[in-house]
């Protein structure tokens, strides 16, 4: 069962794993927006150490803006994304900002 | 590594060039690879023939894909909502391990395709990644400045476009559906397959244009 819809605000966690783990570092602590769900699949971290992956977890595919990634470094548009599959252990989720329009 | 299987010395592998240094990692992928097979869990076989199965796919597997799209509404709507089903339609069976996802560039959005993490590629439908896709310098920057990235290998995307980067980190293979070039009404598909390029499924580039007519 998807703890997350397309559209709800979320936080990825700094640190879940020391050990193989497949959440890019620039994204960690980071806030975006679940796009869409992208599957359950078999738990790469537990797979990695010979596990069986079991029980599968649910993928996420989260959007991040680049300017908010990258500030003002950001060399293109205010609409451009970065767009990135994290698993649920590394999500937690985030109220949406004071004032936000929706 | 036992002493008895030490890379130095007379110890050689069949087919491996004899000047060739190997890399540290390179070593500890035959090392394990060796082990695998010593200990039966794979078959001196096993990875040769996946490599026949990646081998035997190319870009133009995925130019198929994709001029099939272009002509035909419904297949396009399968293939993004359910790809496994629609590339068996055209004859591409689901490999074990990764699933591929399509992603689709429209008049507003641009995607391109990265791996930060590895090199992660739609080996099963494209065959190998290119060189360049698994160089550190374009899984860094592709994220930080894909515009720059895509100018570099001849592509502009418009200011009022909207770039999609995915970093394909996880279980899924992205391909970009580009768009159907201009002037292209009425062509038949294998004149399509031929203008979709390797570069345009990975987002650095776009469809060639047709050949105009004299």
């Amino acid at each position: 069962m998807a703890r997350f819809c397309p559209g709800d605000r979320v936080r990825v966690l700094p640190n879940v794993v020391d050990t193989h783990h497949r959440t890019p570092s620039y994204v960690k602590g980071r806030i975006g927006r679940v796009h869409a769900l992208s599957g359950s699949f078999y738990d790469p971290e537990d797979r990695a150490y010979g596990g069986t992956g079991l029980p599968k977890r649910e993928l996420y595919l989260v959007w991040f803006g680049m300017q908010s990634l990258w500030g003002r470094r950001y060399r293109g548009g205010e609409e451009d994304k970065l767009l990135v599959d994290i698993y649920e252990q590394w999500l937690e989720p985030v109220g949406e900002p004071a004032g936000s329009q929706g | 590594m036992g002493a008895d299987h030490d890379h130095g010395g007379d110890h050689r592998h069949p087919g491996l060039a004899e000047d060739l240094s190997l890399s540290d990692p390179a070593r500890r992928l035959l090392a394990m690879e060796e082990l695998l097979v010593e200990k039966g869990v794979i078959d001196a076989n096993d990875v040769r023939r996946v490599m026949d199965v990646i081998a035997a796919r190319a870009p133009v597997d995925g130019a198929r894909v994709v001029a099939r799209a272009w002509i035909d509404p419904a297949f396009k709507l399968r293939l993004l909502e359910d790809p496994r089903a629609a590339l068996a339609e055209l004859g591409y069976p689901a490999v074990s391990g990764a699933m591929l996802a399509v992603v689709e560039n429209t008049e507003a959005v641009h995607h391109l395709v990265v791996c930060t993490l590895c090199s992660c590629y739609p080996t099963s439908l494209l065959g190998p990644p290119p060189d360049w896709y698994k160089s550190f310098a374009y899984r860094s920057r592709a994220v930080v400045d894909p515009r720059g990235v895509m100018r570099e290998f001849g592509l502009e995307v418009g200011e009022a476009v909207e770039v999609r980067v995915v970093d394909s980190a996880a279980d899924l293979r992205y391909m970009v559906l580009p768009r159907r070039p201009e002037g292209t009404e009425g062509m038949a598909e294998e004149d399509l397959v031929a203008l979709v390029t390797r570069d345009s499924l990975v987002g650095v580039g776009a469809p060639n244009q047709p050949a105009v007519n004299s």
